[in-house]
């Protein structure tokens, strides 16, 4: 079994003259939920459909699940619900749902059961029967989000999985991810919603124009803190000390700033500076958060307006 | 396989659940209606008085049958545009299509699961309404037409043509786009038949040529043409010019050509599908 659910290198795809995804490299370890984040038009959902074989890359090439892009037999193990989920409206949930599993090639048998397990999961067991053009649009996403379950997939693919969904709606979204990630399964998240991707994701990539500028491990990155210290003396000597206690040592006058790598760090931090008699008039800590991320790796000139 | 027939099934489902084969059903009844009682009171009064002429009543009967099935095979060439007009195009821009694509099936499962059902649909309409007009020939004309599967199945291989045609249109053309390029085969290979038809009447070998060829490219008329020609005793076919005489009858090879086209414009479908950004 190949370490990384999804390998991509250099994937390009241009429509016309209009370069959608400009090369796109990744490696998706297995198991993890990886979240994939840039602004609009930065070629998220091309990068997304590439990955599904919905686009043939121009350019470049990859892997999903150890099979390369646009295998049609793999799609067997892979989930996916799409930002707009959309089928005939004519049907209604069951029968979505048994179309679905008995082209995934689910065998009949069982199927019944996993269907009224999946529907009761997504909130969805008391309108099962009702035709889909009778849901509101957060009940359509929860039977597509059915729909991408439905397989007992190795890999799923959630483009914007909460849009339309009420806030109990997406806390449902964030306990399946949990679940899915508890069953070994790898999720990959295209969302907007930084504090979900937050709170569910292991890594994040951000893209911009296609390709991506950087990743981050949330786990490492939910440890970092910004420290801000107003001492009454800088020296080159305490700047060369601090660097023990964190990287990214700065000073602005009597302010000296600096990343620690972990909480424990700042009793020590505040020994060591007492010790040497430095006159320590304030030390403030925080966490970044995804979306200061987002905005440093992205830069201002993403910002609109 | 598995996949091909199961879209085959959804395709029927959602024709049948979006009340399209109710309405195909209703007016169809309502047609034969129509027809049926036109013929009951027409024939029966005839041969009430008992002045009818055999000969005369057998020509009337005649071109009465090939009149209703001229209608029908309208009617059903219709059927065989509308009904896939929008069932790729549709799912395309709705994003419908993007949840099937991503299963484990062949994108050319999809467009030859779509083409069967609808092929099924446009046969059962076709045996439906022209069955109806035999009969109410035999039970109010009591008139056998000579032949009946043999133009009925011409009949469906143009429908085929056109339902080919418009599936082939769907995988790139939006559904007004599609319809248009649709009935303007249509329209081209209808003129192109009357070219041919009224042309060969002054022998004019050159505009006949021009109209076998434009069959060619869309051979949907010609096989209503050649379905004509297997229904008419020669005595109706002196009829000569007009939608239900003959002049110039397709030939066999042409058949050959329908049938190639309809396989020819389903596998063109399905590759343009596959490589298709969805």
């Amino acid at each position: 079994m190949p370490e990384y659910a999804i390998e991509t290198a250099a994937l390009r795809r241009e429509f016309g003259r209009n370069v959608a995804v400009a090369g796109l490299s990744l490696a998706v370890p297995r198991g993890e939920v990886f979240g994939f984040l840039g602004p609009n038009g930065a070629g998220k959902t091309t990068s997304l459909k590439l990955l599904l074989g919905l686009v043939a890359p121009t350019s470049g090439g990859g892997t999903v699940l150890g099979a390369p892009l646009g295998n049609t037999e793999v799609r067997a193990r892979i989930g996916f619900l799409p930002e707009h989920f959309r089928f005939h409206d004519c049907l209604n949930a069951r029968e979505l749902l048994h179309f679905h599993g008995r082209l995934l090639g689910l065998p009949k048998r069982g199927l019944d059961t996993r269907i009224e397990a999946l529907l009761l999961r997504v909130g969805l067991d008391d309108a099962g029967h009702r035709p889909l053009r009778t849901y509101s649009k957060g009940m359509t996403q929860r039977a597509g989000l059915a729909q991408a379950l439905l397989g007992s997939p190795q890999l799923v693919f959630l483009d914007e999985p909460t849009s339309g969904l009420d806030p109990l709606g997406r806390l449902l979204v964030r306990d399946v991810i949990d679940e899915l990630r508890a069953g070994g399964c790898t999720v990959f998240l295209n969302s907007h919603l930084l504090g979900e991707v937050e709170a569910t994701c292991n890594r994040v990539a951000f893209v911009k124009s296609g390709v991506v500028v950087h990743e981050l491990d949330l786990a490492t990155a939910a440890g970092t803190l910004d420290v801000e210290l107003r001492v009454g003396r800088v020296d080159d000597a305490l700047l060369e000390g601090l660097a023990a206690f964190g990287t990214g040592v700065t000073r602005d006058a009597a302010l000296v700033r600096m990343h620690a790598t972990a909480e424990s760090v700042l009793p020590e931090l505040a020994r060591w500076l007492v010790g040497r008699g430095v006159a320590l008039y304030e030390l403030r800590c925080r966490r970044k958060t995804l979306e200061e991320w987002f905005v440093e790796v992205m830069g201002e000139d993403q910002r609109p307006g | 396989m598995r996949g091909t027939l199961l879209i085959a099934r959804l395709t029927w489902l959602e024709t049948r659940r979006r009340k399209i084969a109710l309405a195909a059903l209703i007016c169809g009844l309502l047609f034969l209606a129509v027809f049926g009682t036109a013929m009951y009171f027409g024939f029966g009064h005839a041969f009430a008085l008992g002045e009818a002429n055999p000969v005369e009543m057998r020509i009337a009967a005649t071109i009465l049958t090939v009149a209703g099935l001229y209608v029908v095979n309208f009617l059903v060439t219709a059927v065989a545009i509308l009904l896939p007009i929008d069932s790729l195009s549709g799912e395309i821009s709705s994003g419908v299509i993007q949840t099937l694509a991503s299963k484990p099936v062949d994108r050319a499962a999809i467009v030859v699961g779509k083409w069967l059902a609808y092929f099924a649909m446009t046969a059962a309409y076709l045996a439906l309404l022209g069955g109806g007009v035999v009969l109410s020939m035999r039970l109010f004309a009591d008139y056998q037409a000579p032949a009946v599967l043999a133009p009925m199945a011409l009949m469906l291989l143009g429908a085929a043509v056109m339902l080919s045609i418009t599936i082939a249109g769907g995988v790139r053309l939006s559904t007004i786009t599609n319809g248009i390029v649709a009935f303007g085969f249509y329209g081209v290979a209808f003129i192109a038949g009357w070219m041919e038809q009224i042309l060969s009447l002054f022998k004019n070998t050159a505009a006949s040529r021009v109209g076998t060829i434009v069959s060619l490219l869309s051979p949907a008329d010609s096989m209503w043409r050649r379905a004509a020609y297997e229904m008419q005793p020669l005595a109706a076919a002196a009829l000569q010019a007009g939608p239900f005489g003959v002049v110039s009858v397709p030939s066999a090879a042409m058949i050959g050509w329908a049938m190639f086209y309809v396989v020819i414009a389903v596998a063109f479908a399905a590759w343009q599908f596959r490589r298709r950004p969805l």
